[in-house]
């Protein structure tokens, strides 16, 4: 009976955003502005022995020229993120060794090109495999805990088996590439910073911010209205926003930084290099009995940074015996960081690759084959799932995708030059919720402003929010606006992990409830009001009325209620928690993707000519952003499976496709057919909206599932990623 | 980027003299590569001269073939009737190229004239001689999938980036270009690049000052079975890993003239002469085709990361010709 949850909504932002008037973090001139262009070391080992900056300086219109010789050190000990300007300290190459700023973008381009630097160079360590021996287990990860888990007696298991699969995978450094790319804008006025910054948490900048300048959190202020897209590379605060606010303090004028795209490879994290070894042992008939799955990723020398590849391993079939691993090795390189689906999506194109071969030495289908392993409890922990309609996304994505037309034998399926192969894989992701607070402002006029720090990387959050606002407060969603990414409003998680909704859409709907119940007081502080003694749990809001949910006719207008109490209008602030109840269970969301590929085996060309997928994730609340969710993590699990990497000369510990043409994120002409179904799942566990994780789940299972069709097309088992025409014809 | 002075130049003879008389000058035309390069601070003109509005943008039938002016857009000329029907080959080259709004800005005079995509080329914290001379060639032992196995020296193993310069190439056209004496002189294609040897900096065999003006395409029996393909790492916006240019004349099932070039394999378009040569006179089946291509493939010298090029390049050799026969269908 909702209103708006679960029907298609246009986003509320589109116009905005196609008409230019939607403002990103570099569009915010204000006078007097200064602009900053950053200069990258040319080696990845070392230090700098030497910087000359007169040339630069005699440049017209250049202001100063920032090095680690004159840029104030940072306040805060603890934080162990790289900064910028530090020291002479060289520990990744294309690191920043100066920040030029001047009175345009142009004079400071040129003046950082005159910028001469000099160094002590020390052999580079980038080169993942060489380095494998080194690796050292990672740190214990928030999300998915300790580095080695167990359950059962994996290592007696695997020896015992049947039937064993053990293979290795790797995957390449990827970087998110945004089209937008990352900018701040900062000044200071009284002492105070304020920073227009790209950014997936406001909060997290300022707090950053604060530290770095040992100044109150509450003089800070970040603004980040909206994100041209993030992916992850916008959770961490990164260097710049620090640099380009302490250039603003110490030439006591506003300072702006954009990063070029070749400064998108090293101004921010990237989803690491990873390599896999998985061994799976089963009996005849199918039955999993050991999953051993090692993960090795490459960190930095700042910090160290796991990706958590084995995050789902152990959660996702009924096997009794399990192991996972997860290492990291140090190179000379920046820090990874989270890139849509960190870990998950890795891990998974090991973890369903490796099924995959094993359907093959058994004889049994590969979807059967998962079907025979289902789990139906958390396999780590025995808790029930709070919801999983995963065995109804197998059946109804094998269906719409005609699963059943596929011929078991690789390379059976052909037409006229192209070998077709069909490929399938399981996709997981978390339900996760975060503490959240948001802020309601209902008018006596009926309008409603509704506010929290979070942010909208793209997934549709100014218009889902707005949708749950409009459903809850019973008003038309006209009449409801609502803001995000400013450290003015309450404290917001940080966009990433898929949990948004569920956390700031819960703090809505909490905020409503309580509304909801002071309407209800006030209407009973009027001597006619027709509610005495009804609860506030038997009415709703509804088409701006307070009224009763089962006698409609029992109601007031809310505008009516505000104006009798001569109220203006109700604030309300509200904070939502996730629940104990939570803690009883498995909290997850699942998918299944099938995929069709068609190889050109002559030239070793692959294109995925159809992709499937059925997701269950809860509620859907806005089915036309949720499938544009969906769609785009294809889009990306095709990029990361046959065309994305970013390559590094191991000689120099450089990457040298560090740009949009060298670097190949598909192009609308890689993607074909691509249909996306929800299975709908009722959870009232995972939070009272009922929604899981989605933004990145429906790239997760892609890339294996891709790999897999390829195998069945051609019987070439591909482990290294992406599978481009080279390694087609290697193979 | 640096500070350049910017000059609009209202005649050929007008660029013709403030190209000769500062050697830090150069031509803009779409500006789709050298603006890139401008930013990179690879290329580093003090002045460049605007050719845009010169009139060069005509397409047209001469009394030997056709000539396509050297500022006419890419996109202009893959769409032009006389190029579609006469040259479809060039046609398919130009639109296997780039992105469309690329193809929209650049012009034919600076697609031949566009640089290597090299990443250390590209890269001013890398050595390169074509960029910097005396440096070294970054990529030689570097990262070098797609660099060149024909024709590469050890001072560059850099490929021309063009897929319209390989089909010109193919088709025997004619550069026709103006001097600082004001004199037309004409290139054929095949001279128009060079391999670079021990001099990687100099792309093409132009003289300094000289200005491209047009591109001339004599007639050709070969419209009917000609193909252009490409492999690429994505299906559009992507350098060839390879590409072959193939065009036939066929006298029922005898080839009467052969073309066949490649692209993504050397430092200017790849004729491959002897390969052509193997298949004139043979009659068009896939053991002639396989001949051909394993005489093309011969001098082949692949680098560390490039030796599947080799194998590629005689698959799509015959797959190229296969199309080309059957009227360039796929």
């Amino acid at each position: 009976m909702a209103k708006y949850i679960g029907k298609e909504f246009s986003r509320v932002d589109g116009v905005a955003k196609v008409t230019g008037t939607a403002k990103y973090a570099a569009e915010f001139h204000v006078p007097n502005l200064s602009h900053g262009y950053l200069v990258l070391s040319e080696i990845a080992r070392g230090s700098i022995a030497s910087i000359d900056t007169k040339s630069a300086l005699k440049v017209p219109g250049v202001v100063r020229v920032f090095t680690h010789q004159n840029t104030p050190k940072s306040q805060n000990s603890d934080d162990k993120q790289f900064k910028a300007l530090q020291s002479d300290a060289i520990v990744f190459n294309a690191q920043p060794v100066a920040l030029v700023v001047a009175e345009t973008f142009e004079s400071a381009r040129e003046a950082a090109r005159l910028v001469k630097v000099t160094y002590r160079k020390e052999a580079p360590r980038t080169d993942v495999e060489a380095l494998l021996p080194s690796a050292t287990l990672a740190k214990a990860d928030g999300f998915s805990g300790p580095p080695v888990q167990t359950v059962g007696e994996p290592d007696a298991a695997i020896k015992k088996a049947a039937v064993v699969i053990e293979a290795d995978y790797t995957i390449p450094i990827e970087h998110h590439n945004p089209m937008e790319p990352h900018a701040a804008v900062a000044y200071w006025q009284d002492g105070k910073l304020k920073i227009f910054d790209k950014s997936q948490d406001v909060y997290n900048v300022r707090d950053h911010l604060a530290g770095t300048f040992g100044i109150p959190e509450t003089d800070v202020e970040v603004v980040s209205p909206y994100v041209g897209g993030a992916f992850g590379c916008s959770i961490e605060p990164n260097y710049y926003p620090a640099l380009t606010a302490m250039a603003a303090r110490e030439l006591q004028r506003p300072v702006k930084v954009v990063y070029t795209r070749r400064q998108m490879f090293t101004g921010h994290g990237y989803r690491p290099y990873t390599h896999q070894r998985v061994k799976l042992g089963a009996e005849k008939n199918g039955k999993l009995v050991a999953i051993l799955h090692e993960a090795t990723n490459n960190t930095s020398t700042v910090v160290s940074r796991g990706d958590s590849a084995t995050r789902f391993t152990l959660k996702l079939y009924n096997c009794p015996n399990m192991k996972t691993t997860q290492k990291v090795v140090e190179t000379d390189m920046g820090t990874p960081c989270a890139m849509r689906a960190p870990g998950a999506v890795s891990g998974m194109f090991g973890l369903e690759s490796a099924l995959d071969e094993l359907s093959y030495k058994l004889g049994i289908d590969p979807m059967e084959l998962r079907l025979i392993n289902y789990a139906e409890h958390d396999p780590q922990t025995g808790k029930p799932f709070s919801s999983k309609a995963l065995r109804e996304c197998y059946s109804q994505a094998a269906k719409r995708f005609g699963w059943e037309k596929r011929t078991p034998e690789p390379r059976s399926m052909r037409d006229g030059k192209e070998l077709i192969g069909y490929g399938m894989s399981t996709g997981v992701w978390y339900a996760l919720q975060m503490p959240a607070s948001v802020k309601v402002v209902l008018t006596a006029q009926g309008k409603a402003e509704v506010t929290s720090a979070t942010s909208d990387i793209g997934p549709g959050t100014y218009t889902v929010m707005t949708m749950i606002a409009a459903e809850f407060l019973g008003l038309d969603a006209k009449d409801v606006t609502f803001g995000l990414g400013d450290t003015k409003m309450p404290k917001a998680p940080t966009q990433g992990g898929s949990w948004t909704t569920a956390s700031v859409g819960s703090a809505i709907h909490g905020a409503a409830d309580v509304i909801k119940g002071k309407l209800l007081e006030m209407a009973n502080a009027q001597a006619a009001s027709p509610f005495k003694d009804v609860a506030a749990e038997d009415l709703v809001l509804l088409d701006g009325r307070l009224q009763h949910k089962d006698k409609p006719q029992l109601g007031l207008r809310t505008t009516d209620i505000l104006k009798r109490a001569n109220m203006t209008e109700l604030v309300q602030e509200y904070r939502s928690v996730p629940s104990k109840e939570r803690d009883k269970y498995q909290t997850l969301a699942h998918g299944a993707q099938f995929v069709e590929v068609r190889v050109d085996e002559e030239l070793g060309t692959v294109r995925v000519t159809r992709a499937v997928e059925a997701t269950a994730c809860g509620k859907i609340m806005n089915p036309k952003t949720s499938h544009s969710q969906e769609m785009g993590g294809v889009v990306w699990g095709i990029g990361m499976a046959l065309t994305e990497a970013t390559e590094v000369d191991h000689r120099y510990g450089r990457i040298m496709n560090p740009s949009l043409a060298d670097y190949h994120v598909p192009c609308c002409a890689d993607v074909m057919d691509i249909t996306t179904d929800f299975v709908e799942e009722d959870d009232k566990i995972v939070n009272p909206l009922g929604v899981k994780g989605m933004g990145e789940l429906g790239m997760v299972g892609i890339p294996a599932a891709i790999a897999n069709a390829v195998y069945h097309a051609t019987g070439k088992r591909m482990r290294e990623l992406p599978i481009t025409p080279d390694r087609m014809l290697k193979a | 980027m640096r500070a350049f002075e910017y000059t609009r130049a209202d005649s050929v003879p007008g660029a013709v003299k403030t190209l000769s008389s500062n050697r830090h000058s150069t031509i803009l035309a779409g500006g789709t590569n050298l603006l890139d390069l401008m930013k990179e601070d690879v290329e580093r003109p003090d002045e460049l001269v605007d050719i845009t509005r010169l009139d060069l943008s005509e397409i047209r039938s001469t009394s030997s073939g056709i000539s396509l002016g050297a500022g006419a857009k890419n996109t202009d000329t893959a769409n032009h009737p006389l190029v579609r029907q006469g040259y479809p080959l060039l046609s398919q080259a130009i639109l296997a190229g780039a992105s469309q709004q690329i193809r929209n800005m650049a012009s034919n005079g600076g697609n031949l004239n566009q640089r290597t995509r090299c990443g250390y080329f590209y890269d001013t914290a890398m050595p390169c001689n074509k960029r910097e001379p005396g440096t070294g060639c970054g990529a030689l032992g570097g990262l070098n999938r797609m660099h060149a196995i024909f024709g590469w020296s050890n001072d560059c193993v850099a490929v021309h980036p063009s897929d319209m310069c390989v089909a010109l190439v193919a088709l025997d056209a004619v550069v026709r270009v103006v001097g600082p004496d004001g004199k037309e002189r004409s290139i054929p294609f095949a001279n128009y690049h060079r391999l670079p040897e021990d001099r990687p900096s100099k792309d093409n065999t132009l003289e300094p000052g000289e200005v491209v003006v047009a591109i001339e395409l004599p007639k050709n029996r070969l419209a009917g079975h000609s193909y252009y393909l490409k492999v690429r790492d994505r299906a559009s916006y992507a350098f060839a890993l390879l590409s072959v240019a193939a065009a036939l004349e066929l006298d029922g099932d005898v080839i009467k003239t052969a073309r066949l070039a490649m692209g993504g394999v050397a430092h200017k378009p790849w004729r491959a002469v002897q390969a052509e040569d193997a298949l004139v006179g043979q009659p068009a089946t896939l053991e002639t085709f396989q001949r051909a291509a394993e005489q093309a493939m011969k001098p082949a010298r692949p680098l560390e990361h490039n030796a599947f090029k080799v194998e590629l390049g005689k698959r799509a050799i015959v797959r190229a010709l296969t199309q080309a026969q059957t009227g360039g269908l796929s």
